[in-house]
């Protein structure tokens, strides 16, 4: 078993469903994440932003409608058995990392960010990262500080907002290329 | 025989361009110079795979600036996905990739079970083995047939579609469809195994070895072949592992990694089948490493229908009444069967809060899905990790120096399908 005590800015590791976790402060990632290289984590799987906008307020189980009456897309009892955990903050951004070798083990490194806080690009450790960490500015709008190429990936250059946000709306965006034009 | 002698060595190093590792730059003053060409090579071009751009500067024949853009299929699977309930949402995933339509749900499946700690039957983990391998044949006829197609094989494609066929109608018997499954549900699978699945897949799987021969004797030797994919798409073990490749495209750059040896699922474990690893990191040894996972599949299928028959009688999914459907026949007669049945087809069933990341080898490369649950009845966000997205961010290092020409077969033998890179 590795020890993950020597990473640079470890806050919390945890483990649940088989995986280690480890929490790492957000200005020290490179930090961490160079450290992790020399272990031998020589492959990045993935880059997972998640935004925890409205995170624990569903309605919880039993609660028929809401104040608006009832909406048959959302029947009313669905919900919790218990509230989840809260989030520190409102954004996380996991790096999935692979060690491949005779020996292989998977970590992912998680930091935690507000609406608009930056976090470093690991771009200079791995070059896999190029095309993940423009897809989390792309659809969760963080800005990915130090990155050679940070333009959108899957929507338009000129497109507004970041699609996977939990406050972006569903339904109603715009039509573009309409007969009015 | 004819063969091509000539075989360049692989680079040792990297190629990887800098300081933007999936764009290549052409040199200023070839740019001041007004030597180079922009070509805008898709996004509609039919070798393209789907809609895929490439922005080429060309100097003459040679390729001397590439980037890729992608995003012209964005559908927005993961947000969909996040309005479904965890029932509902397993139909997305293997609209992602259209071609290993079974690997996309198996691992959304997977993770939903790994977070509800679900016991899944062994009839069902060995009945997914051998649909999944035998999506992988389906997946790698695809990719041979057409990339040999662009390259001028038209033959290559009427043969690899031919079996092809033959995978599908296995999969119109087991599920009643012939893509987009939807056979593998949380705990198990949606039905038992038909009568005579058996008898066919023997068929198959003793037909399959006959017709990778066929192939091999149109491809292997053939000179126009070897000339067009030899030495070409050049990509070092190190540069695959710096842009985090995966699957054939890493075993072909000699890099010995395969998930289901290495960090075994389902039954793995417990089937016996070799891992092909070859050392030139061109197109050529990428056909080649799929060629020999095929045999390898087919292998691996056969001996999975050797031990489903053992299993005959047994229960194909698990006998969980708050996540898994009742019975049809038991709606009639029970009260708590129908309230069951109610409750999972509109609201759902409730997974634990927790976040998780599975992977399977798909035959791309790691499938990853990232799953975050809040507890409620829908996946609070969900995410692939698409090998194909990551194929396409070698394109630059593959094509440095390489001749318009080759470009179509480089493409093709990364193996991207769009569906999966845009989401």
């Amino acid at each position: 078993m590795i020890g993950y005590d020597a990473v640079p800015g470890l806050v919390e590791t945890r483990e649940a469903f088989g995986e280690t976790t480890l929490e790492v402060d957000p200005t020290r990632l490179l930090e961490a994440c160079a450290h992790l290289r020399e272990e031998g984590f020589n492959i990045l799987s993935d880059v997972t932003p998640t935004d925890y906008l409205g995170w624990g307020e569903r309605g919880v189980a039993g609660y028929i409608g809401t104040p608006a009456g009832r909406d048959l897309n959302a029947p009313g009892s669905q919900g919790y058995a218990r509230r989840p955990h809260p989030k520190p903050k409102r954004f996380s951004i996991s790096y999935h990392l692979l060690k491949l070798d005779r020996d292989p083990r998977r970590v992912r490194v998680q930091v935690w960010l507000d609406d608009g806080e930056p976090v470093e690009s690991v771009v200079s450790i791995w070059p896999t990262a190029d095309w993940h960490e423009r897809e989390a500015w792309d659809m969760m709008g963080i800005p990915i500080e130090g990155h050679p190429n940070l333009a959108r990936i899957l929507m338009e250059d000129d497109w507004e907002g970041h699609p996977l946000r939990k406050d972006y709306p569903i339904g109603g965006e715009p039509v573009r290329f309409s007969g009015e034009e | 025989m004819a063969t091509v002698e000539r075989r360049p060595r692989l680079y040792e190093g990297t190629r990887i361009p800098s300081p933007i590792p999936t764009v290549l730059q052409a040199p200023e003053e070839l740019r001041r110079g007004g030597d180079l060409l922009t070509v805008n090579f898709g996004p509609n071009h039919p070798s393209t795979h789907g809609v895929l751009r490439l922005v080429v500067d060309l100097e003459g024949e040679r390729i001397a600036g590439i980037g890729a853009v992608v995003g012209y299929l964005h559908t927005g699977f993961e947000k969909t996905m996040e309005q479904k309930t965890w029932w509902k949402a397993i139909t997305y995933p293997e609209r992602i990739d259209y071609v290993s339509f079974q690997y996309n749900e198996l691992v959304f499946v997977l993770a939903i079970e790994q977070l509800l700690g679900l016991e899944v039957p062994r009839k069902a983990t060995w009945m997914r083995m051998a649909l999944s391998e035998l999506n992988r044949i389906h997946s790698h006829l695809v990719y041979i047939g057409t990339s040999a197609l662009e390259i001028g094989a038209i033959s290559m494609f009427w043969y690899c579609f031919r079996e092809r066929d033959l995978v599908l109608d296995l999969f119109e018997m087991v599920t009643g469809v012939r893509m987009h499954t939807r056979y593998f549900q949380a705990g198990g699978l949606a039905e038992d195994i038909p009568m005579g699945f058996y008898a066919d897949a023997r068929r198959f799987c003793v037909r399959m070895p006959k017709a990778i021969d066929e192939y091999e004797a149109i491809l292997d030797d053939n000179r126009i072949w070897r000339e067009r994919t030899v030495g070409i798409g050049l990509l070092s073990r190190e540069d695959a592992i710096a842009l985090g490749q995966s699957g054939p495209i890493l075993r072909a750059s000699g890099v010995d990694w395969d998930l289901r040896r290495d960090q075994p699922y389902l039954a793995y474990d417990q089937v016996e089948f070799e891992v092909p690893v070859l050392h030139g990191g061109d197109v050529y040894d990428r056909y080649r490493v799929r060629m020999d996972e095929m045999r390898q599949s087919t292998g691996i299928v056969a001996q999975c229908i050797e031990r489903l028959e053992e299993m005959q009688g047994e229960p194909w999914i698990a006998d969980d009444r708050k996540v898994v459907l009742p019975p049809r026949e038991e709606l009639h007669t029970s009260m708590e069967s129908l309230i069951h049945h109610f409750k999972i087809v509109t609201e759902g069933y409730l997974v634990p809060e927790g976040e998780i990341y599975v992977t399977v080898e798909s035959p791309r490369g790691e499938l990853g899905c990232y799953v975050v649950s809040d507890g409620g009845p829908k996946p609070w966000r969900v995410k692939f990790r698409a090998p194909s997205f990551v194929a396409l961010e070698a394109t630059a290092t593959c094509m440095r120096d390489a001749a318009i020409a080759d470009l179509v077969a480089i493409v093709g033998s990364l193996d991207g399908v769009m569906g999966e890179v845009d989401r």
